[in-house]
C-alpha cells in the first residue's frame, strides 16, 4: 500500500506540473486573443491541478503517519515514537514537504479565485489564472525535479547506482519543533505568504489589460487583507513559540527568518492604509501598485533567503540546491512587475492632489513612508551579509542593536500616527478641530507620563511608548464614544449604539480595533525595558529570590516515555510571602536525536511573567541550575494578537448597507 | 514648484534623513565579521577590538563550566580556538560536544576569544542526509 500510494503521489505531482503548464499557456493565450473558451479550459486545468496536488499531499501524509522510512523525507523528519499530531505536522517540518504544502495552499487559493471571480471579472480572469499558474508551475517544477518529497533514500543524483535502503527508524522531527504552536504556526504563516499571490496576480492582470479603474482595487483589498491577517497571526505564533520553547526569554531576535516574514507584513500594512486614499480620492495609484508587487516579491525573497541556506539563521533549512531556482524566479517576477509598471505609468496618474500638510491625506502619506522606511531598514540588515560578501568579499553581519536602534523610534512614531491620523480631517484640518480632538488625549498621555516618572520609571523608550499608548487609546475610545453618544440621542441604548455603529462601517471601526491591538502590542514591547534575570545553582529546599517572587525548589523528578526522557524541578512560587502556584520547569532529552530541550515554566499575570528554566545539573552534578526571569507586560502581546484577529475579522465583514445591496437582485 | 509641494517634500525628507541617521549611527557598532578559526588567527593584531563571529565544532570533552562562565574549544579544519563565554544568558540546549557552534565576541591579546553570544546547531543534524558510507555499509549488510 505504501509503495502504491508513493507512486500515486509521485504521479499526481508530475501530472499536476503538466496541467499547470497547460493552464499557464492556455490562459495567457486566451487573455491575449480574448478567446473565451480557451480561458475556460485554463480555469478547468487550474482546478484539476488543485485536485492532483491534494492527492499528492494526502499520499505524503499517509507515508508520514504510517512511518514509511524508505522515503528520505519521512525518515529525516519523523520517527516511530512521535505522537500522531507531530507526524501530521511533519508535512511542513522539512524542506521538501513544506514546499509541497506551500504549493497545495497556492492551488487551494487558485481554486477559490476561479470559483469566486470566474463570472465577476471576465476580462481580468485569464490573466489572473495565468499569473497564478506561473507561480504554481514554478513550485511544482521545484517539487518534481529538485526537492522531491517522494524520493527514496539512497537515490543518488550524481549518476551513481542508487542504493535501496530502509532505516529501522527515522531521525524524528526536530525536538524544538515539537510544540503545539509549531504545529499550527507554519500553516498559518504559509497561508499568509502564499495568499499574497492572488493580489499580485490581480495587479499584473490589471496592468496588462489597462483596466485600472476601481473594480480591481476593490477586489484586491479583500484579497490583501486575508493573507495579511494570517501572516500577522503566524508571526505572533512564531514569537510565542520562541518565547516558550527556545528558553532564552525573548520573543523576537531579528533573525533573518523573522525579518523575512515581517517585511511583507509591513508593506501589506502600508497598502491597507494607502488603498483608502485610492478609493476615496483616486490618489497614490502607482504607490499602491508598487506595494502589492513588492509584498509578493518580498514573500518570494523571504522564501529564497530562508530556504537556500544563503543567510545563516537558527531556523534555516539545510543547504540545498533550490537557491538558484528561487533567485531566477525572483528576478523573472521582478522584471515582469517592473516592465508592466513602467509601461502603464500614464494610466496610473493621480486624480487629486495634496492640499495640506495637516490632513488625513498627509497622515496616510507619512504613515506609508515610515512603514516603507522600516521595511527598507529590515531588508538592508537582512541582506547585508550577502551584499557585503559580494562587494568586499568579506562576510559580515549586523546584529540586533542595529535593528533595535532603527526600528524602535520608527515604531514609536508610527504609534503616534495611529493616534493622530484617524482624527485629522480630509483635505485640511483647522486649528480649532485639532484643539477639540486632541486636548483630552494629549492631557491623558502627559498625565500618564508624569505618573510613570513619579513612580520611578526611567527607561526612556518604554516611558515614551507607554505615554503614546495612553494617548492613542484615549483617541480611539473617544471616537467610539462620540459615535455612540450621537446615536443614543436617537433613543437607542449606549452599548447597542456601539454595536450598530461598529457594523454600520466595519472597515473604519474594525480598523480602530486593530489600532487598539497595536497599542496592546506596544505595551508588551515596552515591558522589555524592565526585564530582570537571575541564575542560581540549587538543591531541593533552596530558595531563589527575584523581584517580589520567591521560588522554592521542592524536589527534582524524572520521567520517561518512548519519545523522550525528562527531568523536572517541582517549584513553589510565592510573592510577598503568599504562595501562588506550583510550577515544573523541565528538561527533555529526545531519544532519536539525542537532543536536549528546555520546557519553560511560566507564572503569568497581566503585570508580568515569571519565566523559569531548568538547565539541568551543574558541572559536578551536585546542584541544579535554575534560571529565572521577570518579563513585565509580555501577556499584553498575546492579548494584542487576539484583538488583532478580532479587529481584522470585523474589517472583513461587509458593511450593513453593502450586505443589503447584495440582496437586491441585479 | 508651489509651497505645498515644498512642505511635503521637506516632511518626507526629514523622515528619510532621520531613518538614515538612525541606521548609520548604529551600524558600525553592530557589524560583526564572520571569520573561520584560521582566518581569525591569520588576522593578528587587526582582529583585536572588532566584533567577530567565529564558527566551528565543539571539541568533545572541552566544555568546562566555571564560576565565571563556560570555557570550551572550537575546532575547524585542524585549527582550534579557546573560547570563554561570559554572556548573561544560558547556553542553548543544542550546545554540547561535537555541536556546530557560532561564538560572537572579541579576540583578546592572550589569544583567547571572549564571547557574549553563543548559538549552536544540533549535532544530530536537523534535516540531515545519510552519508554515502552509511548507505554503502547498510547495503553491504543486506547482501
Amino acid at each position: 500500500m505504501q509503495v502504491f500510494l508513493t507512486d500515486v503521489g509521485q504521479f499526481a505531482m508530475l501530472l499536476a506540473f503538466g496541467l499547470s503548464c497547460y493552464a499557464l499557456v492556455a490562459s495567457l493565450l486566451a487573455g491575449k486573443f480574448g478567446h473565451r473558451r480557451l480561458a475556460v479550459t485554463g480555469e478547468r486545468a487550474a482546478v484539476a491541478v488543485t485536485a492532483l496536488v491534494t492527492v499528492a499531499v494526502m499520499s505524503l501524509w499517509y507515508q508520514l503517519v504510517t512511518s514509511n522510512f524508505q522515503l528520505q523525507y519521512v525518515s529525516s523528519s519523523s520517527n516511530q515514537a512521535m505522537p500522531w499530531y507531530y507526524k501530521v505536522g511533519a508535512l511542513w517540518g522539512g524542506q521538501e514537504g513544506s514546499l509541497l504544502f506551500w504549493c497545495w495552499i497556492l492551488t487551494l487559493f487558485s481554486l477559490v479565485t476561479v470559483l469566486v471571480h470566474r463570472k465577476r471579472n471576465p476580462v481580468l480572469m485569464p490573466w489572473v489564472v495565468g499569473v497564478v499558474a506561473m507561480v504554481t508551475t514554478f513550485f511544482l517544477l521545484v517539487n518534481n525535479f529538485v526537492a522531491n518529497p517522494f524520493d527514496a533514500i539512497g537515490v543518488s543524483r550524481a549518476g551513481e547506482a542508487p542504493v535501496p535502503w530502509t532505516p529501522p527508524d527515522g531521525q524524528g522531527l526536530n525536538p524544538l519543533l515539537q510544540y503545539w504552536a509549531m504545529v499550527i504556526h507554519p500553516p498559518i504563516l504559509y497561508v499568509g505568504y502564499v495568499g499574497f499571490t492572488i493580489p499580485f496576480a490581480f495587479a499584473i492582470a490589471a496592468l496588462i489589460t489597462r483596466e485600472l479603474d476601481e473594480e480591481w482595487i476593490r477586489t484586491t483589498r479583500r484579497w490583501m487583507m486575508v493573507p495579511w491577517l494570517f501572516l500577522g497571526t503566524g508571526i505572533l505564533l512564531g514569537a510565542m513559540w520562541a518565547y516558550v520553547v527556545l528558553g532564552w526569554g525573548g520573543y523576537w531576535g531579528w533573525d533573518p527568518v523573522e525579518n523575512a516574514s515581517l517585511m511583507p507584513w509591513l508593506t501589506g500594512t502600508a497598502f491597507l492604509h494607502s488603498v483608502i486614499m485610492q478609493e476615496r480620492k483616486g490618489m497614490m495609484k502607482v504607490w499602491n501598485m508598487v506595494l502589492i508587487l513588492a509584498t509578493f516579491l518580498l514573500c518570494i525573497l523571504g522564501t529564497f533567503l530562508t530556504r537556500s541556506g544563503i543567510v545563516s539563521s537558527v531556523h534555516s533549512f539545510a543547504q540545498s540546491p533550490i537557491g538558484p531556482f528561487f533567485s531566477s524566479f525572483l528576478i523573472l517576477m521582478t522584471a515582469l512587475s517592473l516592465y508592466f509598471l513602467f509601461t502603464r505609468m500614464e494610466e496610473l496618474k493621480s486624480e487629486n492632489r495634496l492640499d495640506s500638510v495637516v490632513s488625513r491625506e498627509s497622515s496616510f502619506l507619512f504613515n506609508n513612508l515610515v512603514l516603507l522606511a522600516t521595511t527598507f531598514a529590515v531588508l538592508w540588515g537582512t541582506i547585508f551579509p550577502i551584499l557585503s560578501e559580494w562587494v568586499t568579499n568579506e562576510k559580515r553581519t549586523v546584529g540586533a542593536p542595529f535593528f533595535n536602534q532603527v526600528n524602535i523610534p520608527i515604531g514609536l512614531f508610527l504609534l503616534f500616527l495611529t493616534g493622530v491620523g484617524p482624527l485629522l480631517a480630509w483635505r485640511k484640518t483647522s486649528l480649532r478641530s485639532l484643539r477639540k480632538n486632541f486636548s483630552i488625549p494629549l492631557a491623558a498621555g502627559l498625565g500618564a507620563g508624569v505618573l510613570l516618572v513619579a513612580f520611578g520609571m526611567r527607561h526612556f523608550y518604554s516611558t515614551v511608548c507607554l505615554i503614546l499608548c495612553v494617548f492613542v487609546t484615549v483617541t480611539i475610545v473617544a471616537e467610539f464614544h462620540r459615535g455612540a453618544r450621537a446615536r443614543r440621542r436617537q433613543g437607542q441604548g449606549y452599548w447597542q449604539s456601539l454595536w450598530i455603529l461598529t457594523f454600520r462601517n466595519t472597515r473604519r471601526h474594525g480598523g480602530y480595533i486593530v489600532h487598539v491591538a497595536m497599542v496592546f502590542l506596544f505595551v508588551g514591547f515596552a515591558g522589555a525595558g524592565f526585564d530582570r534575570e537571575k541564575q542560581q545553582a540549587m538543591v531541593p529546599g533552596d530558595r531563589l529570590e527575584i523581584s517580589r517572587y520567591t521560588l522554592e525548589m521542592k524536589e527534582v523528578e524524572s520521567a520517561d516515555n518512548p519519545n523522550y526522557s525528562s527531568a523536572m524541578a517541582r517549584m513553589q512560587v510565592s510573592r510577598d510571602g503568599r504562595v501562588l502556584s506550583q510550577i515544573k520547569p523541565e528538561q527533555r532529552l529526545y531519544k532519536t536525536s539525542k537532543q536536549p530541550t528546555s520546557e519553560v515554566a511560566l507564572h503569568r499575570t497581566l503585570k508580568e511573567d515569571l519565566y523559569v528554566v531548568f538547565a539541568g545539573p551543574d558541572q559536578d552534578g551536585s546542584r541544579f541550575i535554575i534560571q529565572a526571569y521577570i518579563k513585565p507586560l509580555v501577556a499584553w502581546i498575546w492579548i494584542g494578537g487576539a484583538v488583532f484577529i478580532l479587529g481584522t475579522v470585523i474589517c472583513l465583514i461587509p458593511n450593513q448597507h453593502e450586505r443589503a445591496a447584495q440582496k437586491v437582485p441585479r | 514648484m508651489d509651497k505645498r509641494k515644498i512642505k511635503f517634500l521637506a516632511g518626507s525628507l526629514v523622515i528619510v534623513l532621520a531613518v538614515a541617521w538612525l541606521g548609520f549611527s548604529s551600524f558600525d557598532e553592530s557589524v560583526a565579521y564572520y571569520k573561520t578559526v584560521d582566518e581569525l588567527q591569520a588576522l593578528g593584531d587587526e582582529a583585536y577590538g572588532r566584533r567577530i563571529r567565529v564558527a566551528g565544532n565543539v571539541v568533545p570533552g572541552s566544555i568546562r563550566k566555571e564560576d565565571q562562565g563556560v570555557r570550551f574549544t572550537l575546532e575547524q579544519d585542524g585549527h582550534s580556538l579557546n573560547i570563554s563565554y561570559v554572556g548573561k544568558g544560558l547556553l542553548p540546549d543544542t550546545f554540547k560536544d561535537d555541536a556546530e557552534a557560532m561564538a560572537e565576541g572579541r579576540l583578546l591579546p592572550s589569544g583567547e576569544f571572549q564571547s557574549t553570544v553563543i548559538q549552536a546547531k544540533c549535532a544530530s543534524k536537523y534535516e540531515a542526509t545519510y552519508s554515502q558510507e552509511a548507505l554503502k555499509q547498510a547495503a553491504g549488510q543486506k547482501q
